[in-house]
């Protein structure tokens, strides 16, 4: 059909003066600006647009709103769009999609054939003997399933998100959302009201309400300009409301860009979707909802068929044939399934136009192959039944108008249940929670004057609950036109099926009945088995024909049978919108640049980067061994910004570190770090650090790169318990610090420091100082971790680089170079320091680690002493012990290669490295405890499986007796 | 054509095969009382009928067969764990798994697709590595893998540098697979049905009687049932019905979160993990894209869904598949994950003579399903706890005997 577009006013989507190419399936097409790609094919006659999920039947145009499977396309970089939503734009892409060879001629439609041998859950059924049979029919089935392809060239694109904040937002333009929004609006509230559609009017831009077909145009134009000219009122259209999450926080998609709106009340006046009829092949190109069809007119000015039949149960369908007939289309029928419809205004003006209505009556086929060709229709006999003689109307279109399931989802997110009404046979939000309110189709009310009285109550009740309580309550008129909308039964199942209830997943009226009788009788094990609803639609259009059909087959009426769980989101919403620009916090020591000038090799540190090694990745080795080499000889320096620093300050900060962790610090002298283990309260190891006594009542304790937020946190956790006067800062990010080690320490740093004595007598081991460096006020901690004498410098961290480039100069004459965590990491193994979480793992305790001496056991309490306790008392399981291999040639072990005796596992070998400074293999590893003594040999099961002998050796390796990190 | 299906084709009128039994009274009293029939509970109430002649059974469930966890998790099977007691357990469940299909004669589509755990910091591949190394000694087949590598395992995934967290390695473990969860479920309640067995979907446990230190009697919103044994297999309600047991579990209840993509052909065979990015992801036979993340950050009995989880597990997912930006979720749900503190089960006897547990089921529980039913049916039968299930004992926390996992959760909790 080629017919050009339909005479305005039709057409209140395109705009005719601008046209435009696309292409489906490498056809070129016209369009107009406004048209979306469903409406331009079916413009263009192209009325197959995809392939269904099993059976590869033909499938076109059903809502025209977005709402279906039916018209899912491929675009180059996007599978499952919806064609019926996706705007053309020139030069526009766009293909079918599931189909093998062409959409036109689609090989995998023969598996149509098969469909006797493919009954419900056909798949659970067959293919699984003999074991392994699976294997082979698994390739076959997944090339068959799945819809459209990705394109793993596509880009990522640019989405981003907006945070909005409101009164009352209110979701649906239409009559009801147009009125409540200016209510709430005139009331006071700030409303934001949000349409999926291009332009506010809801079915006022589509649908028909009088016979004249005067009435909606009227209201919609009056409605608009109310909204558009309040100050108060905003109106997003194109925007869906994806879902409603706790406290009203509201999820909106505004084409790439996801708003998340938190709104005091929300209004949920989001309409209702027209309902399919069940029928032999009422899935052919050409059937269509009622409300499609006056979508294809109404929005784009395209004519859906040129002779048309319409079956109904109400008077929308009149509605429609009203439409049809001023389009211009010739109604060969209106078949009205009620038997002795009453009259109405619609209807009567309807039959005044001389249309053919045959009362009682239903189609019950669809005829023709590429699109429909004719219906064979008959008289309703009982429930579903057609039993008498049948007749056939030829035409090209059938418009379907049997009622409506309320587009509820909103709703359901936020608690709500639908609950199937005897009275009005439809689904009906019920339980609708606190802070929310329903107005219009989505509650059932169908009538014009009802709608809007609907509106206009729920939004002056919603800015009634903000506090805007001026006005006057609005009255309601007599009745809400929700009785006799929605046909009981308009389902008939047909001899030879092919009746589909689910378009998605191509499911009939047997395979529903088929189920239950598999035993699948609670809606959700039914849904799960036959999978009705669990395709894209997510049940929209076949939820309340399944609910029908399953009540039936158990004999229950359908309230009893409750409705399946509505999740978000309302419609699929791209990766993209939710991933926004998808940041990725990264932290950069204040240093950070001096570093990547001199070559350093940056490594992931939590959210840190670090130097791993300064110099090309192919020297790495030998950086690392020159690095350590100059701590060792001379005097190097290294960033230690990333450790957590953490003040805690007050009277109770001694009880407080005591606490907390599990060596004693109450006498702990001012001026003195010491070392400060945690453990959770099952014992384990869970930070280190040291904690450095400034004063009286003030602890400056560091903690781990890794570890920094989560002691931070656990602080905070127990003090809200324990009330103890400290005040607790998570100060690592204000501060920076370098650690200067080597021999030549104190000569390089006494160059820069003025007011403080660095002699060892004066300034001892593990001793902590305030002090000016290179002008830069600074703390002093003289620990070695790495086992040379040395200083950490903490300052603020604005001074970062100053103090980095001070000390570079200072050293300079000296040979000072910066080392990287490597480097470190190799000379802590010399000196046999753990690392919290490399050499202890979730369920090490102290005297495991051989940390019993950082275990105070005086106190009266720290958080993991009675664990610690009950474990210390038992016999211990494993032990840390160092090692050193007997012959070094070969493979050498890694980290985490297993330690065992005779087949089983004892442990783990958790750090090794070649010493250079001790020119052999040591390392740390989990034992037993019998193998755990100096001297003992013990296994490592290494590469390849291979058995490495390993002797257990005293710790430190390097410098027992700890002389060179006290000079 | 497979000849099973032949008989849909021909009869005239369908074959229905009944999986799951009708609605029946409740008898006064059964030897043994399952309370949760979803995987856990069915499949000890099938080997109790299948392996120990015992089918005086009755498997209650406040809500519908497969409700609760079976239905909403991610169907991933594994046996890649870091104890010698998780791998020696979750690998006896895969090889139960792999023959399930035909044990049940229904097929659980499962599906071997191999199991990628990716590391994008040295100190994550030295915990690949420690699971490699302890899977291969235990015959289970797991390796280090990197780039090179990975990048023919899974073309599809981004390894370059550019990226935030750049892969540097992953753990391999070619047995990993997915399942239909759901389908598990029907399996074992229509084997331990067919055995005699009765199933009662929307019964609930109220609460349980006592006298001398026994449950004696299992109320319900039908009616109150007497009960040789009790068997708890409530995950997620764990906490909730054994303190009707009088039964304190160190046991924290969290929301996990899950959610699909629509259906795409199939593009991505392996399951892919990244604990530093929080995710997990599969493509399930019908083609959707199956996506999980870590258990929300507070505790909280409520199976609600939200925004925050969402946008933070697509963001990860499109680090590491960047061309997806495109494709859709069509849904989102939540399950309630009771997390021990050292990530494994807790399994056996109670302080209660007649009272058994199999709780403790955090995010590992449904990779569990086919031993731990049949081992809790060997634990009732026999009133001991098996050696495989030793370890999972519910006094171990009070001995400090735990049985850490957290290294081989799949992500971060």
């Amino acid at each position: 059909m080629r017919a050009g577009r339909l005479p305005e006013p039709f057409g209140r989507f395109v705009d005719r003066a601008e046209a435009q190419t696309f292409t489906f399936e490498g056809r070129a097409h016209p369009a107009l600006a406004g048209d979306t790609v469903a409406s331009a094919l079916m413009a263009a006659g192209v009325t197959t647009l995809s392939r269904s999920f099993k059976y590869h039947r033909r499938r076109g145009v059903l809502t025209m709103a977005g709402q279906d499977a039916n018209t899912l396309v491929q675009l180059a970089d996007e599978p499952n769009a919806l064609a019926d939503v996706v705007p053309v734009s020139e030069g526009l892409a766009v293909g079918g999609q599931n189909y093998s060879g062409s959409l036109g001629n689609d090989r995998a439609a023969l598996l149509e054939r098969l469909a006797p041998f493919m009954p419900v859950g056909f798949y659970y059924k067959a293919f699984y003997k003999p074991k392994g049979a699976w294997k082979l029919w698994e390739g076959v089935v997944r090339r068959l399933t799945g819809l459209g392809r990705v394109n793993a060239e596509a880009p990522h694109g640019y989405y981003d998100k907006m945070y909005l904040f409101c009164d009352v937002a209110v979701v649906g333009g239409g009559p009801a959302g147009l009125s409540a929004a200016i209510e709430a609006a005139a009331a006071g509230a700030e409303v934001m009201l949000f349409d999926d559609q291009p332009a506010p009017g809801g079915a006022l831009n589509y649908a028909r309400f009088d016979a004249a077909g005067e009435r909606a145009g009227r209201v919609r134009d009056e409605l608009v300009r109310a909204a558009k000219n309040h100050p108060r009122l905003k109106v997003y259209t194109g925007a869906v409301a994806e879902a409603l999450y706790e406290d009203n926080w509201l999820a909106v998609v505004h084409g790439n860009r996801l708003y998340k709106v938190r709104a005091h009340t929300v209004v949920v006046a989001a309409g209702a979707f027209e309902q399919p009829m069940v029928f032999r092949n009422n899935d052919l190109p050409g059937i269509m909802l009622g409300s499609a069809a006056q979508r294809l007119m109404r929005l784009y000015a395209v004519a859906p068929g040129r002779r048309a039949v319409v079956a109904t149960a109400n008077d929308h369908g009149y509605g429609v044939a009203l439409d049809l007939l001023d389009a211009g289309i010739e109604v060969a029928a209106v078949a009205d399934l009620r038997p002795d419809p009453p009259s109405s205004e619609m209807k009567d003006a309807a039959l005044a136009r001389g249309l053919r209505v045959v009362a009682g009556h239903t189609v019950f086929e669809g005829l023709g192959k590429k699109r429909v060709a004719g219906v064979r229709m008959a008289e309703i006999t009982g429930q579903g039944e057609c039993r008498g003689a049948s007749f056939t109307v030829d035409c090209d279109l059938v418009c379907v108008s049997v009622g409506y399931a309320p587009t509820a989802a909103l709703l359901c997110h936020a608690g709500a249940k639908l609950a199937y009404d005897e009275a009005t046979a439809t689904l009906r939000p019920d339980r609708i929670p606190p802070g929310m309110h329903v107005a219009g189709a989505v509650g059932g009310a169908h009538d014009l004057d009802a709608v809007i009285a609907e509106g206009r109550f729920a939004g002056w009740a919603a800015a009634a609950a903000g506090g805007f309580d001026g006005r006057a309550e609005p009255k309601f008129p007599n009745g809400r036109g929700d009785v006799g909308v929605n046909h009981p039964w308009p389902i008939f199942p047909h001899p030879k099926g092919k009746e589909f209830v689910d378009f998605d997943e191509d499911l009939v009226v047997a395979d529903i009945e088929n189920a239950v009788a598999d035993g699948f009788e609670e809606i959700e094990l039914l849904k799960r088995y036959s999978t009705s609803g669990m395709g894209p639609s997510q049940g929209r259009q076949s939820a309340l024909a399944t609910v029908r059909l399953a009540a039936r087959a158990r004999g229950r009426p359908p309230a009893e049978m409750g409705t399946t769980t509505v999740r978000p989101p309302a419609l699929p919403e791209t990766f993209g919108v939710l991933a926004g620009r998808s940041f990725n916090p990264e932290r950069l020591t204040p240093a950070h640049h001096r570093h990547v000038e001199a070559g350093a090799r940056m490594m992931v540190a939590g959210l840190w980067w670090r130097p791993a090694f300064y110099g090309p990745p192919e020297r790495r080795d030998e950086c690392i061994v020159e690095e350590a080499t100059a701590v060792r000889a001379n005097v190097a320096i290294i960033d230690v910004s990333t450790l957590g620093g953490i003040e805690v300050r007050g009277a109770d900060a001694a009880e407080f570190m005591n606490r907390m962790y599990t060596f004693a610090y109450k006498k702990q002298q001012v001026g003195r770090g010491r070392y400060a283990l945690m453990t959770d309260p099952s014992g384990a190891i869970v930070d280190d650090g040291v904690a450095c006594r400034f004063a009286e009542d003030h602890y400056y304790v560091t903690a781990t790169t890794g570890g920094a937020d989560g002691v931070y946190q656990n602080m905070l956790w127990y003090n809200a318990q324990w009330r103890l006067a400290v005040d607790i800062s998570n100060v690592t990010a204000a501060w920076c610090g370098v650690n200067i080690a080597g021999p030549k320490s104190r000569h390089v740093l006494s160059r820069i420091t003025r007011d403080v004595d660095l002699s060892a007598e004066a300034f001892p081991y593990m001793g902590v100082r305030h002090g000016t460096v290179a002008g830069i006020p600074v703390r002093l901690l003289r620990v070695g971790f790495v086992g040379e004498l040395g200083y950490e410098i903490h300052a603020p961290a604005a001074f970062g680089e100053v103090l980095w480039d001070a000390l570079v100069e200072a050293g300079r004459e000296a040979g000072i170079r910066p080392f990287g965590v490597e480097a470190q990491r190799l000379l802590r193994l010399e000196k046999g320091h753990i690392i919290i979480g490399q050499d202890t793992d979730g369920l090490t305790h102290p005297h495991e680690a051989e940390m019993g001496w950082a275990v105070s056991g005086k106190k009266p309490f720290f958080v993991g002493k009675r664990a610690i306790e009950i474990q210390t008392a038992r016999p211990i399981t494993r032990r840390l012990v160092g090692f050193a291999l007997a012959n070094g040639s070969g493979p050498l072990p890694e980290e985490c290669h297993l330690t065992v005796r005779a087949g089983e596992i004892v442990g783990r070998v958790t750090s090794v490295v070649r010493s250079p400074a001790l020119g052999r293999v040591i390392g740390l590893a989990y034992v037993a405890p019998d193998q755990a003594e100096v001297g003992s040999t013990f296994h490592i099961k290494g590469p390849g499986g291979r058995l490495i002998a390993a002797e257990v050796v005293p710790v430190p390796f390097y410098d027992p007796d700890n002389q060179r990190q006290e000079l | 054509m497979p000849f099973g299906l032949l008989k849909y084709g021909f009869r005239r009128h369908y074959p229905a095969r009944r999986y799951l039994p009708a609605v029946t009274e409740l008898k006064d009293s059964y030897d043994i009382v399952i309370v949760g029939a979803g995987g856990h509970g069915l499949a000890a109430a099938y080997y109790l009928a299948r392996d120990h002649g015992i089918t005086d059974v009755a498997v209650l469930d406040k809500g519908y067969v497969g409700g609760g966890n079976t239905g909403r998790n991610t169907a991933i099977v594994r046996a890649n764990y870091l104890t010698p007691e998780g791998v020696r357990f979750y690998d006896e469940s895969c090889r139960l798994f792999q023959d399930l299909s035909g044990e049940l004669d229904l097929n659980i589509l499962y599906s071997e697709r191999g199991h990628l755990t990716l590391a994008h910091t040295d100190a994550a591949l030295r915990t690949m590595r420690w699971r490699a190394e302890v899977n291969k000694h235990l015959g289970v087949a797991s390796e280090l893998v990197f780039p090179a590598e990975l990048a023919k395992l899974c073309p599809e995934l981004h390894l370059g540098q550019d990226a935030r967290y750049p892969v540097m390695g992953a753990l391999y473990h070619p047995p990993g697979a997915i399942a239909r969860h759901d389908a598990v479920a029907w399996g074992y309640g229509h084997g331990a049905w067919r055995r005699g067995v009765e199933i009662h979907q929307k019964t609930e446990v109220t609460g349980f009687q006592r006298a001398n230190g026994r449950v004696t009697g299992v109320e319900t919103t039908r009616g109150t049932i007497g009960a040789g044994l009790v068997l708890q297999a409530t995950a997620g309600s764990s906490s909730v019905v054994a303190a009707m047991a009088g039964i304190k579990l160190p046991i924290r209840t969290v929301p996990l979160q899950a959610c699909v993509s629509v259906p795409l052909k199939p593009f991505l065979d392996p399951i892919v993990v990244s604990g530093s990015l929080h995710v997990y992801v599969s493509q399930s036979d019908r083609g959707e894209l199956v996506m999980g993340g870590s258990t929300d950050p507070y505790g909280l009995y409520a199976n609600r869904s939200t925004l925050e989880f969402k946008e933070g597990l697509i963001a990860h997912i499109l680090e590491l598949f960047p061309f997806l930006a495109r494709v859709k979720v069509m849904r989102q749900w939540a399950g309630m994950a009771d997390m021990t503190p050292d990530f494994s089960p807790v399994m056996g006897l109670t302080e209660i003579d007649n009272y058994y547990i199999d709780a403790g089921w955090g995010t590992w529980g449904f990779k569990a399903t086919p031993v731990s039913g049949k081992r809790m049916a060997e634990c009732l039968a026999t009133g001991r706890q098996p050696d495989i299930l030793s370890p999972f004992r519910l006094d171990r926390f009070q001995s400090f005997e735990q049985v850490g996992e957290r290294g081989a959760a799949s992500v971060g909790h």
